[in-house]
């Protein structure tokens, strides 16, 4: 019977099969310092064992400081952060966990390091608590986030019950115009579907568009599927992925290599197979995206306006757009470009690889930030990342362009380290989601392309970047 | 685990679609270690009129009189009635920890996101999804709600209503089954797979 590539990864896995409810193995579990203490507690209470540490890899990245940190855990500030960036390194040694600590150059944005360290291969089932696990979906594994009972589950069992998704397939082809990444695909289908439009689903990106993409704008999109509602996003194996796991620390060598190519080719879906829903989009018609509201589906195109309340016939939804343009502080109709912003931030899992910066920085090449920009962040996803940016000189560019340059970790995005916005101020951010308050309370998030995000910091307001 | 087998009580009504876990419990006080105390900081940015951070006396703080948490006619209630798509974004487990800790035992909504969905489970807490047309008309009544989970019915003074649940997913709350433990009851059949998955997968 033909397949999807979602039904052939969870087949693979399946332990046991009992009225819908499987159980599946997992290969990989990555673990941060913020939603894994306490399932480390839940198993020190028990008394249960680690089913198999070598399936495990941690990394603090949540609450680590992006400025100076050359004293270790110990340059954390925050007595609160402090500690559980510790609990993660006390428990990490106790259950006997491989752990790439803080100052390790290898550390990073969990979404970042998995795929970079190659601790992400095409066909595993890998969780995270955490919810950007579609990211490694990318690679065509079966990647999803979980909660904290779950993590201890899978540390304590080596598996996990899950329901079976429906499929579905977005299928987008044609090729992308100038300063249209895939973010800002990523943009566009969640506001075509809403960010509910993916529940329930295993949701396969295709197409020449998806095809054309390096591997890394690939984890963009299937990082974001979980801002569609997603449980996961995947995309098939093809000649890329496999040269882009080649010659990783984790990635299999000799032998195992071989034998691993033969296998990763047949992860695909079957040419016949069923999908619950497909959905068709023309790449032509995606422009850069920046989002108005308080949702990461109130997007609009970059040349667009906020919406008008009164043209909303669906009472639910009008009140939606009110409660959004009073939170974010705009009126109805307004041209996104008229826009004036505070501050730009440019990393998160969703865009902070080296493709990214090297986007970024093609764009600030030469340029200064406007007057009125207070901050500019620049936060590579790993230290692996960023040293790959210094020595092609990026770093030089963001700070002659007015760019601060950090250290890795998740920083503004979510905001639980000393990076975050004040109360009324306007962010062009290349993060995932822009709900109230994410990146400090009383703030403004607006979603963009790292190209819109440096074009903006350079207008001072939401702009296209300058052909 | 905690067992939940029925209730009565009022509804929290909270008017809002698409509410997201970072509402329900802002990033500040995911930096505990602790599965507690998550509570009195449930919908902090709404409940309070200050800037809420972990370590705070939330009894001194002020709080917002427009938000219906604070209205004291809801203080004993165990539901919470709201709109779609509840529990969006981060996979935080501190959102339903934050919920029961506060009181809630039963979510109604017509539909929820999946992590938040399986992680109420976890907790002893029970999403029930209804339509929209009944959702809506729950929104207009005041009055004791029954919810029983072995029925599967949510009662109103004037109506009933079926919902749908997992079989196992309730079996495992009505008794307040151990997760891993059930798990480990197939400890050989997970190393009898793991031995076969290796021998094909030798990379991993």
């Amino acid at each position: 019977m033909s397949q999807t590539l979602y039904d052939k990864l969870m087949r693979a896995h399946m332990v046991h099969d009992q009225d819908g409810a499987a159980l599946i193995y997992i290969d990989r579990q990555l673990i941060h310092e913020v939603t894994s203490p306490q399932a480390f507690e839940g198993l020190a209470l028990t008394g249960r064992k680690i089913w198999r540490n070598k399936s495990n890899l941690a990394v603090p990245d949540h609450n680590v400081p992006t400025t100076e940190r050359s004293s270790g855990v110990s340059s954390i500030t925050d007595p609160i952060s402090r500690l559980q960036v510790e609990t993660l390194d006390k428990n990490c040694e106790t259950f006997e966990i491989n752990e790439i600590q803080m100052n390790d150059i290898r550390q990073g944005i969990v979404h970042v390091i998995g795929p970079e360290q190659g601790a992400t291969l095409p066909g595993m089932s890998i969780v995270c608590g955490d919810s950007h696990t579609t990211t490694h979906g990318a690679l065509g594994a079966l990647a999803f986030g979980i909660g904290t009972s779950e993590v201890e589950h899978v540390l304590a069992t080596g598996c996990l019950w899950q329901s079976k998704a429906k499929n579905m397939k977005i299928e987008i082809n044609g090729p992308l115009a100038n300063d249209v990444s895939s973010k800002d695909v990523a943009l566009y289908v969640i506001g075509k579907i809403g960010t509910a439009g993916g529940t329930g689903f295993a949701i396969e990106f295709c197409g020449s568009t998806i095809q054309d993409m390096s591997i890394e704008a690939r984890m963009t999109l299937c990082n974001m599927s979980i801002e569609a509602g997603a449980k996961v996003g995947i995309v098939a194996v093809d000649d890329k992925t496999i040269s882009y796991v080649k010659g990783r620390p984790f990635s299999p060598k000799g032998e195992d290599w071989d034998s691993a190519v033969k296998y990763w080719k047949t992860l695909h879906s079957d040419a016949d197979s069923n999908f619950d829903e497909s959905i068709l989009i023309d790449a032509n018609l995606i422009k850069p995206q920046v989002t108005w509201g308080t949702s990461p589906e109130m997007v609009v195109d970059i040349n667009g306006s906020t919406p008008d309340p009164k043209l909303e016939k669906d009472e639910v939804k009008a009140e939606s757009i009110r409660n959004a343009l009073k939170y974010i502080h705009l009126e109805p109709n307004t041209l996104m470009s008229s826009i004036a912003i505070d501050k730009v931030f440019i990393g998160s899992c969703t865009n902070s690889r080296i493709e990214d910066l090297r986007i970024a920085a093609s764009v600030a090449k030469g340029k200064k930030i406007a007057q009125n920009i207070k901050l500019a962040l620049v936060v590579p996803g790993s230290g692996l990342v960023k040293k790959q940016a210094e020595d092609e000189g990026l770093d030089k560019i963001f700070k002659d362009a007015g760019f601060e340059w950090r250290e890795p970790g998740c920083s503004m995005c979510l905001a639980m380290n000393a990076d975050k916005l004040e109360a009324g101020e306007r962010c062009a951010s290349t993060s995932n989601r822009n709900f109230e308050g994410r990146q400090g309370q009383g703030s403004f998030t607006h979603l963009v392309s790292p190209a819109i995000a440096v074009a903006s910091a350079i207008a001072g307001h939401f702009s296209e970047v300058e052909s | 685990m905690k067992k939940f087998t029925s209730l009565s009580s009022i509804a929290t009504p909270l008017d809002r679609a698409n509410i997201d876990t970072d509402a329900i419990i802002p990033k500040q006080f995911l930096k505990s270690i602790k599965k507690s105390g998550f509570g009195p900081n449930l919908f902090d940015e709404w409940r309070y009129l200050d800037h809420g951070e972990p370590g705070m006396d939330n009894s001194k703080r002020p709080i917002n009189p427009d938000f219906i948490l604070n209205n004291p006619k809801y203080s004993e209630a165990q539901i919470l009635l709201t709109r779609r798509n509840f529990g969006c974004g981060s996979s935080r487990e501190h959102a339903p920890w934050a919920l029961e800790d506060f009181g809630f035992r039963v979510i109604i909504a017509p539909s929820f996101a999946d992590i938040f969905y399986n992680n109420c489970f976890k907790n002893g807490i029970l999403p029930v999804v209804l339509s929209n047309e009944i959702v809506n008309g729950l929104f207009e009544y005041t009055g004791n709600i029954v919810i029983d989970l072995h029925d599967q019915s949510v009662t109103t003074d004037e109506h009933s209503f079926g919902f749908d649940v997992d079989p196992e997913r309730k079996r495992r709350l009505i008794n307040g089954l151990d997760d891993i433990g059930l798990t480990l009851q197939y400890e050989d059949q997970i190393r009898l797979f793991e031995t076969e998955h290796f021998k094909k997968h030798p990379w991993l």
